[in-house]
């Protein structure tokens, strides 16, 4: 499954690494990335792809809020399907 | 980094236009309040029709805890993964006074109980067909139905009733009217202790729809499918932040608007539904195009109202502002899903939007302008806190104003009134949660006794020389 990962936060250093490091250790991969300051006001979205093995996307959601959590940032992580629904017909 | 070819085909955040899609998804749920109002299965219960009025209700609990197992389990899963709130689960089936008239009962406390246990196992939030459709007239198990609505709801927790006095077809069962006023009385008497909160579990309709998914006037209708999922999204908070970036532009752009965000706002809602059925193996019903508001800040039908130009609803231009709102998010609504159904039309209610909680108690809006507005779009009066003295003739009246509406507009329109125990105009009441809170509303200081008490039926109407 393909999913969209969000994260929001005041900019620091070690905010991508936190959290490739953690999406890594859960067997997903990182297919495209973007990333933007708006001031000191961090933002990135990734496009994941969840591996066969990978766990299923509410237990990734609780674990990456966590990581998130303790690099002081806001992580979303969402099924693909959602945007595609609402911007694409 | 490896890019799939259906990944780089689909949502690569790297195109700045994809970005600010997903931003503006997120926004919707996270800041407005962009949510799945409902996922209600409907599941017919005709074939647990018996004689025996014990066996009838085994196979009805049977049936429901069978066939709604995995409903709650299915939504919570999609809730995860869309990353969008299911904020209720219901069911629906089909009308009791259908399913229990071969048991002969005099009696359908035993059945309401029955579908109270039944939603408890499979932890749905509402269960809803306690009903009776007596447009035309009333059979046996009609009136015994009628006749069990307030104990049922005084006795049980999830269960809603509706009952259809009336339609374009057959005109308006005044009997059924009277009966209705009084079921609607003794419903908030003997629930005086939780504020009447019995009759917020009643509704009373002319020309119900049988796929409404939303509560407490859904029930499974005898055109519908043996089990089907249907889907009412919410999302009055988007529709709001459209309008509010358009100030003093016209009303062609302000419909434009609209309709742009009800159809990001449905879309979620045919997707929910689409996932659902698809692994509930039921077929998808319909989605319902209404806006339903939440006693929550940001989550207000009113607001948008006030927002397109009204300093309070319930001022002159309300109607009207009200009648684009409607029309242009079913415009924008309908293109968004395969099947459109159920009341689709902006939702009114008076406790549980925080914009008609503030304009009622500020005397900005009345009964007779939420009639009006009735008019032009569902639902109807709906949640609207009446003095506990209001007599039962004067509910009926109430009811028979707004059926005329819908018969002879061709329309459906819904009454749930609360005349609150105790409490009298001036007062507040308060239902808690998604029920809100309500200043009690003035009804007509003159009676219609006499009106009430003709009984028998309103013709149905003329459909030529239209005006």
């Amino acid at each position: 499954m393909n999913a969209i990962m969000t994260v929001t936060g005041n900019d620091h250093p070690g905010i991508i690494a936190a959290i490739s490091t953690a999406l890594a250790g859960m067997g997903v991969n990182i297919v495209n990335v973007s990333q933007t300051l708006m001031g000191d006001y961090f933002t990135m979205i990734m496009q994941c792809v969840l591996s066969e093995d990978a766990p299923d996307l509410a237990t990734i959601q609780t674990r990456m809020k966590d990581a998130g959590e303790r690099v002081g940032v806001v992580v979303h992580i969402q099924s693909e399907a959602i945007f595609d629904a609402m911007h694409r017909l | 980094m490896t890019t799939s070819r259906t990944a780089a085909a689909s949502q690569d955040p790297t195109d700045p236009a994809t970005a600010k899609n997903i931003l503006e998804t997120i926004r919707m749920i996270e800041e407005e309040r962009l949510d799945i109002r409902t996922v209600t299965m409907g599941i017919s219960l005709l074939d647990c029709i018996d004689s025996d009025g014990q066996v009838c209700r085994r196979k009805i609990y049977d049936r429901i805890t069978t066939r709604a197992q995995d409903l709650v389990a299915t939504c919570q899963g999609i809730e995860a993964e869309l990353g969008i709130p299911i904020i209720n689960k219901r069911i629906t089936v089909t009308p009791i006074s259908l399913v229990a008239a071969a048991s002969g009962e005099d009696d359908y406390l035993p059945f309401a109980l029955t579908l109270d246990a039944a939603a408890k196992e499979v932890g749905v939030d509402f269960l809803g067909g306690f009903t009776a459709l007596v447009d035309k007239g009333r059979t046996h198990s009609d009136k015994v139905l009628i006749d069990s609505i307030p104990q049922a709801l005084a006795a049980t927790e999830y269960v809603c009733s509706s009952v259809n006095i009336g339609s374009s077809r057959a005109g308006i069962n005044m009997s059924a009217v009277a009966a209705m006023g009084r079921a609607i009385k003794q419903s908030a008497e003997l629930t005086a202790s939780i504020a009447g909160l019995g009759a917020a579990k009643l509704v009373v309709f002319a020309n119900a729809v049988g796929d409404n998914p939303f509560m407490a006037g859904g029930f499974h209708g005898i055109g519908e499918a043996d089990c089907c999922v249907s889907v009412g999204v919410s999302g009055p908070g988007v529709i709001k932040r459209a309008v509010e970036k358009v100030p003093g532009r016209s009303f062609g752009t302000v419909a434009e608007t609209i309709k742009k965000a009800a159809f990001k706002v449905t879309r979620m809602g045919q997707l929910v539904g689409t996932m659902a059925a698809e692994r509930l193996d039921v077929p998808f019903g319909i989605v319902d195009l209404s806006l339903a508001p939440t006693p929550a800040v940001g989550d207000s039908v009113a607001r948008i109202l006030e927002e397109i130009g009204v300093e309070r609803v319930g001022a002159h231009g309300t109607t009207a502002a009200l009648f684009l709102l409607n029309d242009a998010v079913k415009k924008g609504g309908m293109m968004a899903c395969s099947h459109v159904g159920g009341l689709s039309g902006s939702f009114i209610p008076v406790s549980e939007d925080i914009g008609m909680i503030e304009a009622a108690g500020m005397g900005a809006i009345g009964l007779d302008k939420l009639e009006a507005m009735t008019a032009i779009c569902s639902v109807g009066l709906d949640m609207i806190a009446l003095p506990g003295s209001t007599s039962a003739q004067t509910l009926a009246a109430i009811i028979a104003d707004e059926a005329a509406i819908g018969v002879m507009n061709h329309k459906t329109t819904a009454v749930r009134l609360i005349p609150v125990p105790g409490k009298e105009v001036g007062d507040q009441v308060e239902f808690g949660g998604l029920l809100g809170r309500a200043p009690i509303l003035a009804t007509s200081r003159c009676g219609s006794d006499e009106f009430v008490a003709r009984g028998g039926h309103i013709p149905a109407p003329v459909h030529a020389f239209r005006n």
